[in-house]
């Protein structure tokens, strides 16, 4: 039986996946990609207790949180292509004027 | 005046504080231009004597200088009123506040006492009449000296002394335990200190005043030592309060307060501090040194007179070293060409006279004398004084004579007063000194006789004085003319005193509570005789027949030696005294100075380099230190937390899950 | 095994093999296509939680919106040129280890959890539950969501446009 602990193990694994590549990679694409990873396993997460609890106000944050990823996104890849614009890379190690 | 008799008891307590109020005047206001605007140190070569031309008129006589002296004067004046409505409003005792507080400790008797001692004032006819004299003749001078010092500088130092003076001698006298008399005794010292060096730059004046500053501290030893047996004996100082009664430690406190008066009094020994202090403006000389502190040790003995007349030994010792006084200083007064040397040996020598009185007793005579005293002396130095300035500082009478006619009325009131001090009968020396030889007449056929060879010596210097002074030509050369009238009006002031005051001698008497003995006529005939003898003898030698006093020197040349050398008393304090301690106390000073005071000096600069060391190393570590470790600390604790500061954004996503996963695992702990 | 547990492995492989690939692919054109992948296998997983309209919005919103928003971007910025250069950071263990931590830490949690009886939903179709409580419980946030939107739009036009 497919139990609702069953999905938050997978809302867990999605969560960790999204999590090592946010940390791990260079690419500033890559890394939104894995915050979108992120969002989506919260969204399972979400829709999982909306039916172990019989209503729908999981899902109702779930949209919500769909909403905020889009706009999330929106404004993420125009600041990359400001970003790409002024340096010329998207590697994100190289753009640390903001180091000490 | 319609005071009601008790405002002017209670208000006694201002006589002293009027000239203390001039002298604090003085002292704070003095030194500003506004006031004195001379030049003083200039000024102080004035009045040598053999000083021609050194006319030190003022530069730029302005400010208030003029204010100076009448301002003074006045407050003695307010001294001198006050004391006049409190004499004749009665007697009083007046203290104003504790001022010793009490010190328990046994007599010797083992009777227990408490030394205490409280400022306060005593109006008896006693400390009446010297209240009166030293107000009324303190005034006389101050208003003399107005005239008299015009052409000095430093005028805020000489009045405000004065007025310090006057302050101090009327604490003395109205005093009413020994302890604050003591105080008025140490403040005319001062005063006498302050005013006979007031021409400090000259090494002669300063000299003098410090040898009757110390001589007088002798006097001020045997004082205190009284005071310790009064206290013993007694266990109080108040006047009022000591009942004479005979105990066998008595001479001691007697014989100890005589050695204070012999001090203060110029007897022998302590003498020669007197005619040094001639050295000192005249005005001074005479309110000072003839009028006023000398008599300061005669009034000691008579306010202790019932001790003193239970102690007949001390008393036959004052009445010798009286007689002897009066007769050496005599003799030396002889010899002397200074005016004012003369009338300091004669001073000297009327003390003797005085204490053969306190000697034998007879107290009111001594007091007496000392009123009569005051007023011829007071007046022959202010006419020495008014010669003196007329002849711009001269005054050795060898270059004077024929002063009678340029100078009138300086002679006419020196000519009273000559009078007055011989004992011309009528005047008033006469009948104080009259008194006095009745007295000893009374007591001892040797004092009289003393007493009679002085009054004697007395005319007979007197007239020297006089005839050399004023008569025949005049033997210098200076413009002379007569004083001006401010310093004339004093001297006849003062000459209403010389004559008139030997009527009041019963009354005086009386009034202090004394019995005269009873008038001899022989005693008067023979005081009569001895002063027209020896002004005619003195007529005969330097006038009628002038040599005649050369061959007498020369045919009794070592006597004349003898005299001139004021009887190597001097001589005898400079070898025994000065040199001895200057030789033994000059090379132990010397070492004293160089191990200890060099060697503490040198202490002190060694200490302060090793103080400045140790300044040193705690700038560098302490100070310094703490700065660096400051900076030090920033960086190491930067260190670590600069890191966090990456500008790397995946480094700040790192932290975020790492603090979840300690969100987590503290959850896991808390449900664990 | 029933129909139920088949599907379920299906999406979630689907959903997590995707994610896997989306973070390891060099060519950030197929981590796109990836994370595509993944995100169809999610939208199985909303379907079969009984969720039908968010299985919708998932396929339109996220992956016809977001997801070609990634692929214009890609080309437009030629990120394939970087393709030869270093993917992963230098020190790279770190952050895998603490994942791992975290995952643990979390699964220790998850373990340990008591949910509360489970609950029917309510026969009514999806849709018309989503709004109604869409509409009346969460219509402010509603609102809210909207100007964010009207904010991100803004945004980005504002950062990506070129200077003239």
């Amino acid at each position: 039986m497919i139990s609702t602990m069953h999905y938050v193990a997978v809302s867990l694994a999605m969560l960790l996946i999204g999590t090592v590549g946010l940390l791990t990679r260079r690419n500033i694409v890559i890394i939104l990609m894995s915050i979108e990873l992120i969002l989506n396993a919260v969204n399972i997460n979400l829709v999982a207790f909306s039916k172990h609890h019989g209503n729908a106000a999981g899902q109702v944050f779930a949209i919500f949180v769909i909403a905020v990823a889009v706009a999330e996104a929106a404004v993420g890849l125009g600041i990359l292509l400001a970003l790409y614009r002024n340096r010329e890379t998207v590697q994100v190690d190289e753009i640390d004027l903001l180091k000490w | 005046m319609n005071f009601p008799h008790t405002f002017w008891l209670d208000t006694i307590w201002l006589i002293p504080v009027f000239p203390l109020v001039g002298a604090i005047l003085m002292m704070l206001l003095g030194r500003y231009e506004f006031l004195d605007p001379q030049d003083e140190c200039t000024a102080l070569e004035n009045h040598h004597h053999h000083d021609r031309g050194h006319d030190q008129d003022l530069r730029s006589p302005g400010g208030l200088r003029w204010a100076i002296g009448p301002l003074c004067s006045g407050f003695v004046l307010l001294s001198l009123l006050w004391s006049l409505g409190a004499v004749l409003a009665g007697r009083t005792e007046q203290i104003l506040f504790t001022w010793v507080a009490g010190l328990p400790f046994p007599t010797f008797d083992g009777r227990p006492a408490v030394l205490a001692a409280d400022w306060g004032y005593l109006l008896d006819p006693l400390s009446a009449v010297m209240i009166l004299m030293v107000t009324g003749i303190g005034f006389l001078i101050h208003v003399y000296s107005i005239a008299y010092m015009e052409h000095d500088g430093g005028l805020y130092r000489y009045f405000g002394c004065l007025n310090l003076f006057v302050f101090f001698m009327l604490i003395l006298v109205m005093a009413n335990n020994y302890l604050l008399l003591f105080i008025g005794w140490e403040g005319v010292g001062l005063a006498s200190y302050l005013l006979i060096g007031f021409y400090f730059k000259r090494k002669p004046a300063s000299d003098a005043a410090m040898k009757a500053f110390l001589m007088n501290r002798l006097g001020d030893a045997g004082y205190l030592m009284a005071l310790f047996f009064l206290l013993g004996i007694f266990g109080t100082l108040r006047f009022t309060a000591i009942e004479a009664s005979a105990h066998p430690l008595l001479p001691w406190a007697t014989l100890l307060l005589l050695v204070a008066a012999t001090g203060k009094s110029a007897q022998i020994p302590l003498f020669t501090w007197l005619p040094d202090a001639m050295e000192g403006p005249t005005p001074v000389s005479a309110l000072i040194h003839a009028a006023t502190m000398v008599t300061a040790g005669v009034y000691l003995i008579v306010r202790s007179a019932p001790l003193f007349a239970l102690t007949p030994e001390v008393g036959t010792l004052t009445a010798t070293i009286g007689a002897l006084t009066a007769v050496i200083a005599a003799s030396i007064a002889l010899v002397q060409h200074d005016i004012k040397k003369v009338l300091a040996y004669s001073t000297i020598s009327q003390l003797g006279l005085m204490f053969i009185a306190l000697g034998v007793g007879a107290y009111w005579a001594a007091l007496f004398h000392v009123v009569t005293h005051a007023f011829f002396k007071a007046q022959l130095f202010l006419c020495a004084g008014s010669v003196i300035h007329s002849l711009d500082g001269e005054q050795d009478i060898r270059f004077m004579g024929g002063l009678r006619h340029r100078m009138p009325h300086t002679f006419r009131t020196m000519f009273i007063a000559t009078l007055a001090l011989a004992g011309w009968p009528g005047l008033a020396g006469f009948f104080s000194k009259d008194a006095i030889l009745t007295s000893a007449w009374a007591s001892s056929p040797a004092l009289f006789g003393v007493g009679l060879l002085t009054a004697l010596l007395t005319a007979f210097y007197m007239g020297r004085l006089l005839f050399l002074t004023f008569f025949s030509t005049y033997r210098g050369d200076v413009e002379i003319e007569e004083s001006p009238k401010r310093m004339i009006i004093p001297l006849w002031v003062l000459s209403l005193g010389s004559i008139g005051a030997g009527w009041f001698a019963s009354p005086f008497a009386a009034w202090l509570g004394a019995t005269p003995e009873a008038h001899s006529w022989g005693v008067m005939a023979a005081s009569s005789a001895v002063a027209i003898g020896g002004l005619g003898l003195a007529y005969h030698f330097y006038l009628s027949r002038p040599g005649t006093a050369d061959r007498v020197e020369s045919a009794a040349a070592p006597v004349a030696k003898l005299l001139r050398a004021a009887w190597y008393f001097d001589d005898l304090y400079e070898w025994a005294i000065v040199r001895g301690f200057a030789r033994s106390g000059g090379a132990a000073l010397s070492r004293l100075d160089q191990k200890i005071v060099d060697g503490g000096v040198n202490g002190v600069g060694w200490l302060t380099r090793q103080t400045g060391a140790v300044g040193r190393w705690a700038d560098t570590w302490i100070i310094d230190g703490a700065v660096n470790l400051t900076a030090l600390t920033v960086k190491l604790s930067s260190f670590p937390v600069r890191f966090l500061q990456t500008g790397f954004a995946q480094s700040y996503a790192l932290v975020i899950v790492i603090s979840l996963a300690a969100l987590a695992g503290w959850y896991i702990l808390r449900s664990a | 095994m029933n129909l139920d547990a088949f599907f379920f492995y299906a999406f979630s492989t689907l959903a997590l093999g995707g994610g896997l690939l989306a973070i390891t692919r060099r060519s950030a054109v197929h981590a796109a296509i990836a994370l595509m992948v993944s995100l169809l296998g999610v939208a199985g997983l909303y379907l079969q939680l009984q969720a039908e309209f968010l299985f919708v919005s998932q396929i339109i919103v996220y992956i016809g919106g977001i997801l070609l928003l990634f692929l214009f971007v890609i080309m437009l910025v030629n990120l394939d040129a970087g393709k030869s250069l270093r993917q992963f950071h230098k020190n790279w263990p770190l952050g895998a280890a603490v994942t791992a931590l975290t995952g643990i830490a979390l699964a220790v949690l998850l373990s340990r959890a008591q949910l509360p009886p489970a609950q029917q939903m309510p026969s009514t179709g999806n849709v018309e539950l989503v709004a109604d409580t869409l509409f009346q419980d969460y219509l402010v946030p509603f609102e809210v969501a909207s100007l964010l939107l009207l904010v991100a739009v803004v945004g980005s036009v504002l950062l990506a446009r070129k200077r003239a």
